[in-house]
């Protein structure tokens, strides 16, 4: 028997109806893991396991009477700590929310948890998920399973690395501009960013309403599959989610691959890519010609232009949704002579340098006299971005990128530039831009051992398409390429 | 020179942000760099492009309304139990009004 802190979800179901395990036992053996590796790796920032043991044992009185078992029956599943969870601290790896429990719980952890899924805890991010290292979190960085000189990737580094060091089955993350799949690309772990509107996000804490998505990562696409099938759909509570239908998309999984299109943007291989990634993408394209994909060629001319754009819109979108933050309703608050200066000093000491220079700049870009020059120019090149995939869409199936331009790279060593930070995100913040789904799937390592990542796009609701070909890259031995 | 030191401090008094002087400077020029950097969308002409305002569109499955009924949470005494400065069933703050 593997380790069970090693388990997929089928293991997992397995397991426990074999009766190998109860799910009691399986929670402890993953609290003994965290125990002794959170230390180092700095994963999770709370832990819940009143909550994890009064589900377990539910799901163990449900196997004793013999009761058909929920498709997530106990699962052990982390949450990205800027997902509300009912009396289970919920920082947003935030000083400015510290100690803070909210009154309810977000929709994707109620499916999850009906589903019969356990939350063993809060996973560490970069500060109200802005970063791409995780060394924005106000409780120091989560450092990379597979290299822990490396960092995570971020924004959801520890919701990535939880699923990495098997300190986690699955794991949530959320998505702004490449905060699932870059972690997922840098941990080694399939991670997917589902449609805009997919996935509800009620109780999801906001940064950049207009693109930020909850998905999920896994030790497998089918199990990455199986999660977005429990959380995917309309909920009245967000007005903002879709009511497109919801494929069964573990069960698409398995048809025969033949005559897919597979967009390669002529010019995503050029300057700034890695040459050890550039050589495993190209050897991961192939391998998908080899499984029966055709490759065409595509352009996406406007893809100079979106990391530009995105920081507009994402900076601007920040600096009205972190205005509640001002020491009245939740958080600490810092003393003031007035209520402005009691406002002013909670939020200067509450935020970390990330998030006020991204307030600093969100506010600039809305102030009088910028609105046109900024705001409104940056939604009229993520209006191009968009023509740029629906247009790519009509002469491929999916479109196959690189996740991000670099390994891993190490604590500390790019924090000094900001904007060499974000320059990084351009095959992620594209299709944030855009809305669509997309999913990182581990593509080969480095000659050092490091992770890379390979990105498949789908079309809007497309996730089925996505999910079918990252399957049988997986099956196929892309991780080992 | 994008963005000067009093433009830092007067975005900041809009955010209600205090920031210490060291700050001022530092996000200065590194707002100086990415904004200069943002100048390249400049190259593209967008007079003929509609801004991209919604995400998913709009269709009336997705945004219907619904009818304006008040559900209690009850949830009050929760919320306050994590406010800093709580005074049920409100949120105390410093004096707004003066005498």
């Amino acid at each position: 028997m593997s380790a069970p802190t090693t388990w997929t979800i089928p293991e997992v179901r397995a397991a426990l109806d074999s009766r190998k395990i109860s799910a009691r036992e399986l929670v402890k053996e993953f609290y003994a893991l965290i125990d002794q590796k959170n230390r180092e790796l700095n994963i999770y920032l709370a832990l819940s396991p009143e909550r994890a043991f009064a589900q377990a044992d539910r799901i163990d009185a449900a196997i004793a009477a013999g009761d058909a078992l929920p498709t997530l029956a106990g699962v052990p599943l982390a949450v990205k700590d800027v997902i509300s969870t009912h009396g289970i601290p919920t920082t947003c790896g935030s000083r400015i929310l510290e100690g803070y429990k909210p009154p309810y719980d977000a929709t994707a952890v109620t499916r999850l948890e009906s589903a019969g899924a356990i939350i063993l805890g809060k996973t560490n991010c970069d500060e109200f998920a802005m970063g791409s290292s995780n060394e924005n979190s106000a409780y120091g960085p989560v450092r990379n399973p597979v290299a822990p000189d490396h960092v995570p990737g971020g924004s959801s580094g520890g919701s990535a690395a939880a699923v990495a060091a098997n300190l986690a089955v699955v794991s949530l993350g959320t998505d702004t501009g490449g905060s699932i799949r870059q972690p997922g690309s840098f941990c080694g772990v399939p991670a997917l960013n589902p449609s805009y509107g997919r996935v509800s996000r009620y109780g999801l804490i906001a940064y950049a309403s207009s693109l930020d998505r909850i998905g999920p990562f896994a030790h497998t696409v089918r199990d990455a599959a199986t999660v977005l099938s429990v959380i995917a759909g309309r909920d009245p509570r967000d007005a903002t989610s879709s009511s497109a239908p919801v494929s069964d998309y573990p069960a698409e999984l398995d048809r025969p691959l033949h005559g897919i299109r597979m967009g390669i943007p002529d010019d995503y291989f050029g300057e700034g890519i890695d040459p050890e990634v550039r050589q495993k993408i190209e050897a991961g394209i192939r391998l998908l010609e080899k499984l029966g994909c055709k490759r065409v060629s595509i352009r996406m001319p406007n893809t100079d232009y979106a990391i530009a754009a995105y920081y507009i819109l994402a900076t601007a979108e920040a600096s009205s949704n972190l205005a509640r933050y001002d020491g009245v309703r939740f958080g600490p608050r810092v003393p003031g002579a007035t209520l402005i200066e009691m406002y002013q000093k909670t939020r200067g000491r509450g935020f970390g340098p990330e998030v006020k220079r991204r307030i600093v700049l969100g506010t600039y870009v809305l102030s009088a006299g910028y609105y046109d020059a900024y705001y409104l120019k940056g939604q009229k090149i993520r209006a191009l971005i968009a023509r740029d995939f629906r247009e790519a869409f009509e002469k491929a199936d999916v479109i196959i990128t690189p996740t991000s331009p670099v390994p891993p790279f190490r604590l500390g060593e790019r924090t000094a530039s900001p904007l060499q930070m974000y320059l990084a995100d351009s095959y992620t913040v594209t299709g944030s831009m855009a809305g669509v789904p997309g999913i990182s799937v581990p593509s080969g390592k480095t000659s050092k051992g490091l992770p890379i990542g390979l990105q498949i796009y789908g079309p809007a609701f497309g996730e089925d398409r996505v999910l079918h070909l990252a399957h049988a890259f997986e099956r196929a031995g892309g991780s080992d390429l | 020179m994008k963005i000067s030191r009093e433009d830092v401090l007067k975005v900041a008094a809009l955010a209600n942000l205090e920031l210490t002087d060291a700050e001022v400077e530092t996000y200065r020029g590194q707002l100086d760099d990415i904004l200069t950097y943002i100048d390249k969308l400049n190259e593209i002409d967008t007079s003929n492009v509609e801004p991209m305002t919604q995400v998913v569109a709009a269709s009336t499955d997705d945004a219907p309304l619904r009818e304006d009924v008040v559900v209690r949470a009850d949830i009050i005494t929760e919320v306050l139990e994590g406010a800093p400065d709580p005074e049920a069933p409100y949120f105390r703050v410093p004096r707004v009004i003066e005498k």
